[in-house]
């Protein structure tokens, strides 16, 4: 059931592939934008480089999460799901899986690419991109609870901003403290460490909210 | 003596209790406000490294504790109204939502104004501000969605599932505040070696936290009131509560 | 047994609805009628679980329904006025997921079996989009013949269907009595069903 929702969702993604490549260049946009504000001084891009990435990264999965229940709430899929003997928590689980899948991971693979602009070195880069793959996931959990909450409301996509952006924030803190550690000569171990924890735990907690939320705004 | 706390859960017993409590809580506001400013200004010295600009934790520290305590409690609220389906707890927790906004920005605020004489600049990115900012945030959050949302009892209870997630939110935030700033400490100026106090700083700081407890209580209760009538409109009770206003 | 006792239903200030009792047996169809706004749209998502009563209280087989929970789903069909079929994916694709979300995977023969027998041959690989506002009510109503449960909620089921699917759907609905399943549904139409009981609710 698990596997029927992500695989659903994947094929929607790939019969509309336009959507994901929107995120996906927002993302790079961003990203290149700050050069052409700050200026081209190498040695300060590469010092901000973790924290600009970080950034765009809560930005495009943010810009994104609108679409996680709507389409399914307009088109009569989503009290479908809501009436399914199946745990909601695990249905609510597999979206959250797909949109990670779907707008995350695009995100992870871009970053290095993005770091080589910056002109991080390899290492960097290669933490940049582990703590991405981390975080990323517990961008679209928690963003799921957002998405929930603001179904069907009018200024959807703005609100969700207002309510999701402060829970990002320790992921944000650690996700570039990553990098920026690694590039201080520190290690980075700790850092990782509770980035995974922050996973773990929005695992567990962020499926079971965004169900109770989901029931709360079809009710 | 017994009484029957139930019956006050119920929005119309508790509108007329409400209206009975509020003058004795704003003659304590008045009073316990008056003697704090008082003590604060006047007999508290005069601080040999800060000079007179340090007054101003006598309105910075009570707001800063009321912006934490108030969310907490809103939170509190908002989840029995969950838990339980009762109106009235969820009712409180908008209530208290505005206030616990003014104090954290009273608190934001009166902090650059002492910062700028301490420190010589409005804000620094010292972790207690940047954790008080954060906090303005959710406040906002909670505030935006309930304001969005046109069924009350949807918005009741949207607003406590985000209420709780901040709330669990907050310690997790605290810390990784904390640790970013110790991790870019040299950027900042840390706020902990904080002077001795003399005792009647103290005093005064105290009655003034008493003072800001029984404004909120005041504040509070008066948009209860206001949400409760708002909301049972169209009951027989308001009716006829109108009438009697009318006819007075 | 789908039992109704004093039911209550308000949205926002206003009533729709109060004292609603019903009692529905095996075999039963039960018929909810009213103007626009009287609230039929509202008492089936109360009779599905979508959505609580203000007051009173549903029971199936004797149990609330908000204990039985997952055990109720799994004993009932609700097809809204939204047919929560994906413009993007086929017919096919959306009877397979739709059934899959309620418990019963099919495989994609038994998918085409039944589009095929809801008059959609040749038509089930073809994404949704294309398809007329009828046919994707097909598509939905399809979920009838792979799901084996006893209560069916529907919502206007006969909208936008033409004379044929019409009588298809009666068919379909007799069968299902005839077995001793139960059917609420509201409609706007003449229905010509015979079964063992029919029940009238009229909602003011």
């Amino acid at each position: 059931m698990f596997f029927w929702i992500i695989r659903r969702d994947l094929l929607l993604a790939m019969r509309r592939r336009s959507d994901v490549f929107t995120t996906l260049f927002f993302f790079v946009i961003v990203v290149s934008l700050f050069p052409l504000s700050v200026g081209p001084e190498m040695n300060m891009l590469r010092t901000m480089a973790p924290g600009v990435v970080w950034v765009a990264a809560l930005l495009a999965a943010m810009l994104s999460l609108g679409r996680m229940f709507s389409n399914d709430y307009l088109d009569g899929t989503l009290e479908q799901m809501l009436l399914s003997p199946q745990s909601l928590s695990l249905l609510v689980l597999g979206k959250a899986l797909a949109h990670w899948l779907v707008t995350g991971v695009p995100l992870v693979l871009m970053a290095p690419v993005l770091g080589i602009q910056y002109d991080l070195p390899a290492e960097a880069l290669f933490v940049l991109t582990v703590s991405l793959l981390l975080g990323t996931p517990v961008l679209s959990l928690i963003g799921a609870i957002g998405a929930a909450l603001t179904l069907g409301l009018r200024g959807g996509g703005v609100l969700v901003s207002l309510l999701v952006l402060p829970l990002y924030i320790p992921v944000l803190i650690f996700g570039s403290g990553a990098v920026e550690a690694n590039m201080a000569g520190l290690g980075y171990d700790a850092h990782m460490s509770l980035l995974g924890a922050f996973l773990l735990v929005s695992l567990v907690f962020a499926p079971w909210a965004a169900a109770a939320s989901l029931r709360v705004s079809m009710e | 003596m017994a009484i029957n706390w139930f019956k006050y859960s119920s929005p119309a017993s508790f509108y007329s209790l409400a209206g009975k409590m509020i003058p004795i809580f704003v003659f304590l506001a008045v009073v316990l406000t008056i003697a704090g400013l008082y003590v604060g200004f006047f007999v508290a010295p005069t601080d040999f490294q800060q000079g007179e600009a340090y007054r101003i934790i006598f309105i910075h520290v009570p707001a800063a504790w009321m912006s934490m305590f108030l969310y907490v409690i809103m939170a509190v609220w908002a989840g029995i109204g969950l838990a339980f389906n009762t109106r009235l707890s969820s009712m409180m927790a908008t209530a208290i939502a505005p206030t616990g906004a003014m104090f954290t920005f009273l608190a934001l605020w009166t902090g650059a104004l002492w910062g700028k004489p301490m420190w010589g600049t409005w804000w620094v990115w010292d972790a207690r501000l940047t954790s008080e900012l954060i906090l303005l945030f959710l406040y906002i959050g909670f505030m935006s969605l309930q304001a969005a949302i046109d069924d009350p009892r949807r918005a009741d209870k949207a607003g406590a599932i985000i209420a709780l997630v901040g709330v669990v939110n907050i310690p997790i935030i605290y810390f990784s505040v904390q640790w970013w700033n110790t991790l870019h400490q040299g950027a900042s100026v840390s706020l902990n070696q904080a002077p001795a106090m003399a005792t009647t700083m103290l005093t005064g700081m105290m009655i003034m936290v008493f003072a800001s407890w029984m404004y909120s209580i005041v504040v509070i209760l008066k948009r209860v009131r206001v949400i409760i009538l708002e909301r049972e409109s169209h009951t027989a009770w308001v009716a006829e509560l109108r009438k009697k206003e009318a006819a007075r | 047994m789908l039992q109704g006792s004093d039911l209550v239903c308000v949205r926002g200030d206003r009533r729709l609805f109060k004292n609603v009792n019903f009692t529905l047996g095996a075999g039963g169809l039960m018929q909810v009628g009213g103007p626009n706004g009287s609230g039929k749209t509202s008492l089936l998502r109360m009779l599905c679980g979508l959505s609580n009563p203000a007051l009173g209280e549903i029971q199936w087989c004797g149990t609330p329904i908000q204990s039985l929970g997952d055990e109720y789903y799994a004993s009932m069909t609700y097809i809204g006025h939204l047919s929560g079929t994906k413009d993007d994916l086929t017919a096919i694709e959306n009877l397979r997921i739709s059934s899959a979300l309620a418990g019963v995977e099919i495989d994609e023969p038994k998918a085409r079996e039944a589009l095929q027998h809801m008059g959609l041959a040749s038509r089930e690989h073809l994404p949704v989009k294309v398809l007329s506002q009828g046919q994707r009510r097909r598509v939905a109503l399809a979920r009838l013949l792979v799901c084996q449960t006893t209560l069916w909620i529907l919502d206007e089921p006969l909208a936008a269907l033409d004379v044929s699917a019409v009588k298809l759907i009666q068919q379909l609905l007799e069968q299902h009595l005839e077995q001793g399943g139960m059917v609420v549904m509201t409609t706007h139409q003449e229905i010509e069903i015979t079964a063992a009981s029919i029940t009238q609710l009229q909602l003011a």
